[in-house]
């Protein structure tokens, strides 16, 4: 807590782990006190009705703790569930408290006093309703949480004063006198709500469209600035490059590619998995060499050493595609089934004569048919002149750790 | 299915087309690509046009698109067919999200192919479709296999709801780029029945809608 801190505390009102208002806990905490000390002093002064006075009026001055994000991290998060439960019990500890202390000191027992204690009780309730931090979680809440809790905290409060304020009239044998009051005064409230009503709930309703306004405005500058970012600066660069068609088409097709991720899919989680690592790779050699490639994959699992080979193994051929093949697209297949991975890397290029393939050509052989082999898998090679080229690679899923 | 002795793809007649996209540029475009090998006889850009269109057209074939104002290519597949089932329906999206494109399938599209597809595998594409047979891009193939293993796990209806063996491997080799006479090549089977087999995947593709519901009507006892 914070006695072991090194600095004496600012003196603040306590919001974790407060009783009533978080006077004394402050005060605790700012003294390197213990609480319950505090507390009790209060209780002691209050007996010549001293320490309410006191606390009272450090409840005015002192003001709240900065922010409950700072103290969140320091207490555990169970403190503030339970803090309403206490400040119920410290309610009606106080009122008991009061209670008694009229009952054996006051001498006199008054039903009179049991009323302003409730007048009092309930004041305090609103009171606290009212004070700024609670004011900004009803108002700024984007979810509506002056619901349940907080109107009937406000009833509850409301329902005191009346009691205290009708039961205070009426011991006092004053209640005959007061009705001609009273009526005046339910009759001008309920006129006074009658014209105000309509105005507040103009109010809440400017507010809440005020609220919504900036939300779409919101989402229409993040729009905006994507859009700005990408699209706009690559039509900037095509037109530049007019008479470059292939960057042209370069830019083109990057830029389509960004913005159907953007558009489209889920925010990728980047190469955990096999589907997105393939797409990301195969958009890389597509940059690289400028040949559209189209990518379909089937299914998805989590990435692992062995299909990081498959990978590169499928890098090394699309590459070989979009070098050799002198042709106009290439389809990336890939396909996670319960027992293996297969990818396959097909375009309808020149092709070549495999068997004509020298012996130290790293390429095929060492980056695509030895690198599978290595891992546990396998390649195929599908060739012939002028048929294009089938590279199709099958891995063994190991089993999930 | 059609019949034998319309088919456009012997040359004699052009399939009529009307072009359901909500972008004139587009609609020019695709136009002016395709050229003679169709006769577009109608051009709309929302729901309530095109379906006013079609109904005086009464085209061969619909290029639809899949993002419409006015309730997107499913409203409109779903209001004229009802009243015209012989109209057939080729999607055309820009859209890579598999929603998109298995629901126009689902809603009665016999083929998908996206934007990027040059004019003459456009025009491919219509004059089969418009002949009775279904068009699968590999990208749909891909998404038709995924759609399915997913739901692979309890089958209701083995019999309607899986894809065969056959149906899968199809499926497969258009998902890796193979063009239907390429995969009637190398499952040694005539293209007529790689056709019959992606018809069929499509028809199970929108019964397999219809099983859906009902076992989620039938899960949340609401039948």
């Amino acid at each position: 807590m914070a006695a072991t801190a090194s600095d004496t505390p600012r003196l603040t009102r306590a919001v974790d782990g407060r009783l009533l208002f978080g006077v004394a806990s402050g005060l605790a905490r700012h003294l390197g006190v213990d609480p319950v000390v505090v507390r009790l002093a209060f209780m002691c002064l209050s007996i010549g009705g001293m320490g309410i006075a006191v606390y009272i009026a450090l409840y005015f001055f002192v003001p709240n703790e900065p922010t409950k994000e700072d103290t969140a991290t320091l207490d555990d998060p169970t403190a503030r569930k339970g803090r309403d439960v206490s400040q119920l019990v410290a309610y009606t500890g106080l009122a008991a408290g009061l209670g008694t202390l009229f009952l054996l000191f006051g001498g006199v027992f008054d039903p009179l006093l049991w009323f302003v204690v409730f007048g009092a009780l309930g004041a305090a309730i609103l009171w606290q309703q009212a004070n700024p931090a609670q004011r900004d979680e009803w108002m700024s809440s984007t979810v509506h949480r002056v619901g349940g809790k907080g109107l009937m905290r406000a009833g509850a409060g409301i329902l005191l004063i009346v009691v205290g304020v009708i039961g205070f009239l009426a011991f006092q044998q004053q209640l005959q006198d007061a009705r001609a009051g009273l009526t005046f005064a339910f009759t001008l409230i309920a006129g006074v709500s009658l014209v105000v009503a309509p105005w507040i709930i103009g109010l809440i309703r400017d507010r809440d469209l005020e609220r919504r306004e900036r939300i779409r405005n919101a989402e229409r500058a993040e729009l905006a600035a994507h859009i700005h970012d990408s699209v706009l600066h690559t039509l900037t660069l095509i037109q530049r490059r007019a008479d470059d068609p292939r960057e042209v088409q370069r830019l083109a097709r990057v830029q389509e590619r960004a913005l159907r991720t953007w558009l489209y899919r889920r925010p990728a989680d980047a190469d955990t998995t096999v589907s997105p690592a393939l797409e990301r790779v195969a958009a890389e050699v597509e940059e690289e060499h400028g040949v559209p490639i189209e990518v379909v994959c089937v299914g998805d699992c989590p990435m692992d050493d062995s299909l990081g080979a498959v990978l590169r193994a499928a890098r090394e051929a699309m590459v070989n595609a979009a070098k050799y093949a002198e042709t106009s697209s290439i389809s990336v297949f890939g396909e996670v089934e319960p027992e293996e991975v297969l990818v396959f890397v097909r375009d309808r290029g020149a092709g070549f004569d495999l068997e004509s393939v020298p012996e130290d050509r790293m390429g095929v052989r060492g980056s695509i048919l030895g690198r599978m082999d290595r891992h546990g898998g396998s390649a195929r090679i599908r060739t012939a002149p002028g048929e294009g080229t089938e590279v199709q690679l099958r891995m063994p899923r190991t089993p999930e750790s | 299915m059609g019949d034998e002795s319309t088919t456009f793809s012997d040359g004699d007649a052009v399939p009529r087309v009307v072009i359901v996209d909500d972008h004139r540029l587009f609609r020019s475009g695709v136009r002016g690509e395709l050229g003679d090998a169709v006769e577009v006889v109608g051009e709309a850009d929302d729901v309530d046009s095109a379906v006013h269109v079609i109904g005086e057209q009464r085209p061969d074939l619909v290029l639809l698109d899949v993002h419409l104002p006015g309730g997107g290519g499913v409203e409109v597949l779903r209001r004229v067919l009802a009243q015209h089932p012989q109209i057939r329906f080729l999607a055309l999206s820009v859209s890579d999200a598999a929603e998109d494109v298995i629901g126009v399938v689902r809603g009665g599209a016999r083929g998908y192919v996206t934007k990027t597809i040059s004019g003459a595998e456009l025009a491919r594409a219509i004059v089969r479709v418009a002949d009775g047979d279904a068009v699968f891009s590999p990208r749909l193939a891909g998404f038709v296999l995924d759609a399915f293993s997913a739901t692979d796990a309890p089958p209701v209806d083995p019999e309607l709801d899986r894809l065969t063996q056959r149906e899968r491997e199809v499926l497969r080799h258009i998902a890796r780029g193979y063009a239907y006479k390429e995969v009637a090549k190398e499952l040694f089977i005539s293209v007529k029945t790689v056709e019959t087999h992606v018809s069929s995947v499509l028809r199970k593709l929108q019964l397999s809608n219809r099983h859906e519901l009902s076992r989620w009507a039938t899960a949340r006892r609401l039948v």
